[in-house]
């Protein structure tokens, strides 16, 4: 390898940097402040991008010159911001009373919204932008030819850097920024205008997310993938960074950048994993990124389960519920009894991830793993060792809890987002091995082949034993969550120092509530392979993660009944939507903010608030 | 029906009104069920769409077939397997459709060559091309249109032999698609060219190229040729990035798919000329019947036709020749119909080869070009499948059924 | 044998020294006051003895046993209860079910799943619940309690674990002035009968100096005196060091 290359190789992993950070860095100025988890930033970059990839050949026809190509790339930069604001204005506004996690549902339904409204505005085609006008020649850097443009995203890096750490320390606005970055409270004590500091800094968000996609037009075609491409990485930047902070995602974007560039010599497929390695091993050693700070003590109480009294009539209901769901094959025809299987599987994966983050404040974004590995336990077990599905079932169950134990190991060091990114960062690691192992597991294509056995072959066997097997195992999770095991997670959710004071091991605790959760997802995993025929990757993928997280949130993680809930409603709506308009993202979307606006404690969560309010 | 399933809904304890009503004609189309990526991959799939539009209504306003109209429910496959096969599900059990075609992404188009062998009913892929689909996936009821990566590779190969290059990299996306044509073509260069060897291989994460760094990475290992597998946002980075680097000066580039207009178009300007590509140059062909399809088309939709376009066409078409022979929409009888069948298309004779059910449509090989503001092909020749298809006993080999 | 001895404990954040030598020692049945202004090191003192922070240099010992490293949770089980500053509550839970919570705990039933966690214990819960006066609550959410009844419920959470010695970090803080007082003689009392020893800290003098039987003076993370309430309040050194507008010892503040 001579030097040259390397030289070469470096500045390609700078450039690369350099893009990554303009738009993570916006990413973590809104976290800081707002402590909002905003999915809907890579939709931002994307309308960045798009919009750049339109507007500017339109004014560089009117003038063509460098001056019409920069200012066009900062109107796009400003129109975005603007979205922000109007997101802020519309929609987060109303829910900051809201637990923070609804406030990520919401912008889970933003990502979809923006995604069909980009095809809609924009057309299907990808835009292929113009080069930046005096920037089309290479430069010869050492015997190579380098992109010029290059150069200038390199430089444009630290300029965005030096231009936020100017805002954050010479300007009002910045002091305040900073300061509710640190301690929330004490700004909204200090009597400054929240609404207004949260909007300033969606606006500054947003312009930097539509700037780093503006900026990307001269080197990527404005293209639909853009939003979900970068926004795992942003999450990564800013993770590692430490949330919040600025240099910390400086540092973690040129980190990323370098490890790309030099990870594909060396493994040519690393592109997927790498960076989520990178977070992994960071967290294991520093549980708050670079530069993060532990969240204060004391501030806004976890939401989740609590103690009310049993429900009059609860049994009764419930028991009537499950004859009631026992007779649905006696009128359903296949479909609705397919549909009725996958309603009840993902209601026992979301109810167990219920347990994590209801009962145990630990919030996951990777739930999806353990989903996957009862998946592939049970579709291995069968390809492999030739097993019936009654072996095939512990053995997924069993892989899923190992693995749970084993992340879990790690996670449960860590609380907060961090914690969060650990599981989704486990996830992928995951998932990448489902992926790249093709000798065992398929790679993409997955296992085919993995069908139940006779005795329950048919749709209403199979319904009926999916039905049976969630019950057993939401009403085994059910009476753990009401245990004395239960409790303890749940204090050491309500308040870590106090459970640690009266002698709780938290982290075991933790531990295995991971693995409960884990095996629990597992049972789900499996009888969904077995209900589909196949598994693959995606299993294991964050849209599977996001999906848990969104039924469950829809339904509610103050109740019991709040995962089961939104299980079926998430299915049926996507089951109704998808066959009457091609716009399918665009109305789920919306009706996931809809259901945020009008329930915001989750579908039950809210109902039963009606009812106590009125009683 | 719709008021059994709402009883079922309500059993769910979910009071959400089901809006399914089947409008009955007076003769009851027969309905065909097709299923795509329209939401995420709208670059190809919507010109697809807009092609078996074309053709549906034109059938119709001819009488239909069977004296029934054909009536095509279409559905988005969410670009997963999960969704695809659920779906499929739904056009089967509540549509009752005769028959399924459809999807985009090769790792859907195998799982849902897995799902029509499970519930015995014809599955037409339209767009995978995987190898895998008719190969060690295939299937009885699984049938493909398009030359699928061994034909269109073996193709580019013959190209190759011209060249003289002997020093190959590859880039390909990393998924079944990537992974499948590059196998094929490690396979196919070795034994078509004595002394020809890989040098650099890489697989960028599909839609996520660092192309600057991939570029680079190819060009240290100096090349004599390139093969491209990436598509879509990954090839104009990649283009892009190489044409500023001169990766691809004094280098043959053979390169699948890129020639289609879908593909090529977002180049505008910078169409990487010289390259090997399959494709389809629609504005230089002048076969009459094509060419109708071509004016019709863009009389219909003001726009010029993509190859989805001409594939969903096409296939429209097919199906309206099986059933036709077939005589009646029984799952059988379609699939003895179709099995060594010609079909007479816009894209000239097809025959569905029994064996493994790989259609022998061709495609078009060239060069690519600069036309005025955008890529085209020259000196291209329309490439018959039959000649690059597997040979039986290899498909004996890898099928298991 | 102190109940609670501590030796030259050290502590630094950075450069500035929070903790330095620190040594005393805390007997049964007694209640030690740690006093000192803002930022003299109190709550470092006391996080070291808690387990939330491990000391540079120095030992504690409980009866005699180094406990200096252990956690928080193994220095439950060796008999250290303690409350917070701001009052640490489950506020999911019932008032029963938090001191229940303890009480599951201390019994080592916190990993048993088959029983319910609301039958553990409820007779011994209402018990120190009617120790502490919230007897009547029991049933309530403690999320709807005023801040002066979740630190009773605190207390009674502290006493389940049948403590040896009892750290109260600012017991009354947040509390109403009258409140204050009888939080205190509750807990007086409590000391006195189960001979616990209990150190506090404390901002209110006159709670310090009607309530404590020694007390401690710390500065700048030094121990510059200590002594009966009538000694400090004589000491010069205290009174102007650190005090320095007397009739804060004498009068209300």
């Amino acid at each position: 390898m001579d030097l040259s290359f390397v030289a070469i190789q470096a500045l390609n992993g700078l450039a690369s940097a350099s893009s990554l950070f303009i738009t993570a860095c916006g990413l973590t100025l809104v976290f800081g402040v707002t402590r909002i988890v905003n999915f809907a930033h890579g939709s931002l970059y994307m309308v960045g991008a798009f919009t750049a990839a339109t507007l500017v050949p339109w004014m560089l026809e009117l003038w063509f010159g460098p001056v019409s190509f920069w200012l066009g790339i900062v109107i796009s930069a400003l129109i975005v911001g603007l979205l922000g604001v109007v997101i802020e204005v519309l929609l987060l506004r109303r829910i900051y009373g809201a637990p923070e996690l609804f406030q990520l549902l919401a912008t889970f339904g933003i990502v979809l919204v923006l995604q069909d409204l980009v095809v809609q505005i924009f057309g299907p085609q990808d835009i292929l932008g113009p080069r930046a006008p005096g920037l089309r020649a290479p430069v010869e850097i050492l015997g190579r030819r380098f992109p010029s443009y290059e150069l200038v995203l390199i430089a444009a890096g630290p300029a965005v850097l030096a231009a936020v750490w100017f805002v954050l320390r010479k300007t009002r606005f910045g002091t305040l920024i900073r300061a509710a970055t640190q301690d929330r409270e004490m700004v909204a004590a200090l009597g400054v205008n929240q609404a207004l500091l949260f909007t300033g800094t969606l606006f500054l968000g947003a312009f930097l997310a539509g700037l780093g996609g503006a900026l990307q037009i001269p080197r990527v075609a404005a293209n639909t993938g853009m939003d979900l491409s970068i926004i795992a990485e942003c999450f990564v930047v800013t993770v590692v960074g430490g949330m919040g902070s600025v240099p910390g995602a400086f540092l973690a974007a040129l980190i990323i950048g370098q490890l790309q560039a030099f990870g594909i010599l060396i493994f040519p497929k690393s592109t997927l994993v790498v960076v989520f390695l990178l977070m992994a091993v960071v967290l294991a050693i520093r549980p708050y990124g670079f530069f993060g700070r532990p969240e204060i003590l004391g501030g806004t109480h976890a939401v989740g389960i609590a103690s009310r009294k049993p429900m009059a009539r609860g049994t009764l209901l419930a028991t009537i519920g499950i004859v009631l769901l026992a007779c649905l094959p006696l009128i359903g025809d296949p479909y609705l009894l397919k549909v009725a299987t996958e309603i009840l599987v993902f209601a026992l994966f979301a109810f167990s991830l219920q347990l994590l983050i209801g009962v145990g404040g630990l919030v996951s974004f990777g739930h999806a793993a353990f989903f996957g590995l009862g998946a592939y336990g049970s579709a291995l077990t069968v390809k492999w060792l030739g097993a019936p599905m009654e072996a095939a079932f512990p053995a997924g169950l069993l892989l899923a809890a190992l693995g749970a134990a084993l992340i879990g190991a790690f996670v449960v060091r860590l609380s907060g987002i961090y914690l969060a990114m650990m599981t989704l960062a486990a996830a992928q690691i995951l998932y990448a091995i489902a992926f790249q192992w093709v000798e065992v597991t398929g790679g993409d294509n997955g296992i085919v082949g993995v069908w139940p056995s006779n005795w329950v072959a048919g749709r209403s066997a199979y319904y009926l034993l999916t039905l049976a097997l969630t019950v057993i195992t939401v009403l085994f999770l059910k009476k753990i969550i009401e245990s004395p095991f239960g409790y303890a997670l749940r204090a050491a959710r309500d308040s870590e120092p106090r459970a640690e004071a009266i002698g709780i091991a938290v982290r075991q605790q933790r531990w295995l509530a991971f693995i409960l959760a884990g095996a629990g997802a597992g049972i789900a995993g499996s009888l969904y392979a077995f209900s589909r025929g196949s598994v693959d990757p995606s299993l294991l993928g964050i849209p599977t993660s996001v999906d848990a997280l969104t039924m469950l949130l829809l339904g509610g993680i103050q109740t019991i009944a709040g995962p089961l809930a939104g299980s079926a409603v998430l299915h049926i709506l996507r089951d109704q939507i998808m066959p009457l308009t091609s716009l399918w993202r665009l109305f789920l979307g919306l009706s996931i903010i809809g259901m945020v606006l009008v329930f915001p404690r989750g579908l039950v969560g809210t109902i039963r608030q009606w009812g106590e309010d009125r009683a | 029906m719709a008021k059994t399933s709402m009883t079922g809904w309500l059993a769910l304890g979910v009071a959400l009104a089901l809006g399914a009503s089947a409008a009955q004609a007076q003769t009851a189309p027969i309905k065909i069920g097709e299923l795509n990526s329209y939401a995420k991959q709208a670059a190809f799939t919507v010109p697809y769409r807009d092609g078996w539009r074309l053709a549906v209504e034109e059938i119709n306003a001819k009488g239909g077939v069977l004296g029934r109209p054909i009536e095509v429910i279409s559905r988005d496959d969410g670009g997963t397997t999960g969704d695809a096969t659920r779906v499929a599900d739904e056009l089967v059990t509540r549509e009752g459709v005769s028959l399924l075609f459809g999807s985009f992404l090769s790792n859907v188009g195998v799982a849902m060559a897995d799902y029509a062998n499970q519930k015995k009913i014809v599955y037409i892929a339209a767009e995978p091309l995987t190898d895998a689909i008719t190969m060690a996936q295939g299937n009885r009821y699984t049938f493909r249109i398009r030359p699928n990566n061994f034909m269109q590779v073996g193709m580019l190969v013959e190209q190759a032999k011209a060249s003289g290059a002997k020093r190959w990299a590859i880039v390909a996306p990393n998924y079944e698609y990537g992974q499948s044509a590059a196998a094929v073509f490690k396979r196919l260069i070795k034994e078509s060219v004595p002394g020809a060897e890989i040098v650099a291989e890489q697989y960028p994460a599909l839609g996520k190229i660092e192309a600057g760094a991939t570029v680079s990475a190819l060009e240290q290992a100096k090349p004599d040729g390139i093969f491209n597998v990436t598509f879509g946002p990954d090839l104009t980075q990649f283009v892009r990035e190489g044409n500023t680097r001169g990766l691809f000066e004094g280098k043959t580039v053979l390169s699948l798919l890129t020639g289609e207009p879908e593909w090529l178009l977002p180049l505008k300007d910078e169409v990487p000329e010289g390259w090997i590509v399959t494709g389809y140059p629609w504005d230089e062909i002048t076969e009459p019947k094509h060419k109708a399809f071509v004016d019709a088309y863009r009389a219909k939709y003001n726009d010029t036709p993509r190859l989805g376009s001409l594939l969903g066409y096409m296939v429209l078409y097919m199906i309206r020749d099986t059933i036709e022979r077939a005589g009646s929409t029984d799952t059988d009888a379609i699939i003895k119909a179709l099995e060594d069948a010609k079909f007479d298309t816009v894209a000239g004779t097809v025959t569905m080869r029994g064996i493994d059910n790989q259609s022998s449509m061709g495609a078009w090989v060239g060069k690519l070009v600069l036309k005025g503001k955008s890529g085209g092909m020259s000196d291209w020749k329309y490439n018959d499948g039959t000649s690059y298809m597997p040979s039986e006993a290899e498909v004996k080999a890898a099928r298991k059924d | 044998m102190s109940l609670l001895a501590v030796e030259r404990l050290n502590k630094a954040f950075g450069g500035v020294v929070a903790a330095h030598d620190v040594s005393f020692a805390v007997e049964r049945g007694e209640m030690l006051a740690l006093i000192g202004p803002n930022g003299a090191g109190k709550s470092t003192v006391f996080n070291m003895i808690g387990g939330q922070l491990p000391p540079d240099r120095g030992a504690v010992l409980l009866e005699d046993k180094a406990i200096t490293l252990a956690s928080p949770q193994e220095r439950f089980r060796q008999g250290i209860g303690r409350t917070f500053q701001i009052a640490q509550a489950f506020h999911s839970m019932t008032v029963c079910e938090n001191v229940q919570m303890a009480l599951i705990s201390h019994h080592r039933e916190s990993r048993a799943i088959w029983t319910e966690a609301r039958q553990h214990h409820r007779r011994d819960a209402l018990d120190l619940l009617s120790q502490v006066g919230m007897a009547e609550a029991a049933d309530r959410s403690c999320s709807v309690l005023a801040y002066g009844d979740v630190k009773r419920v605190e207390l009674a959470i502290a006493l389940a674990g049948e403590p040896k010695l009892l750290l109260m970090d600012e017991p009354t803080a947040g509390m109403a002035f009258r409140e204050r007082a009888a939080l205190m003689d509750l807990t007086h009392s409590i000391a006195r009968t189960r001979r616990i020893g209990i150190l506090f800290t404390e901002h209110d003098m006159d709670v310090v100096f009607g309530h404590a039987s020694r007390i401690l003076v710390l500065l700048r993370g030094e121990i510059i005196a200590a002594g009966s309430p009538a000694e400090i309040r004589e000491n010069a050194q205290v009174r102007q060091a650190y005090l320095g507008n007397a009739p804060a010892l004498t009068g209300a503040p």
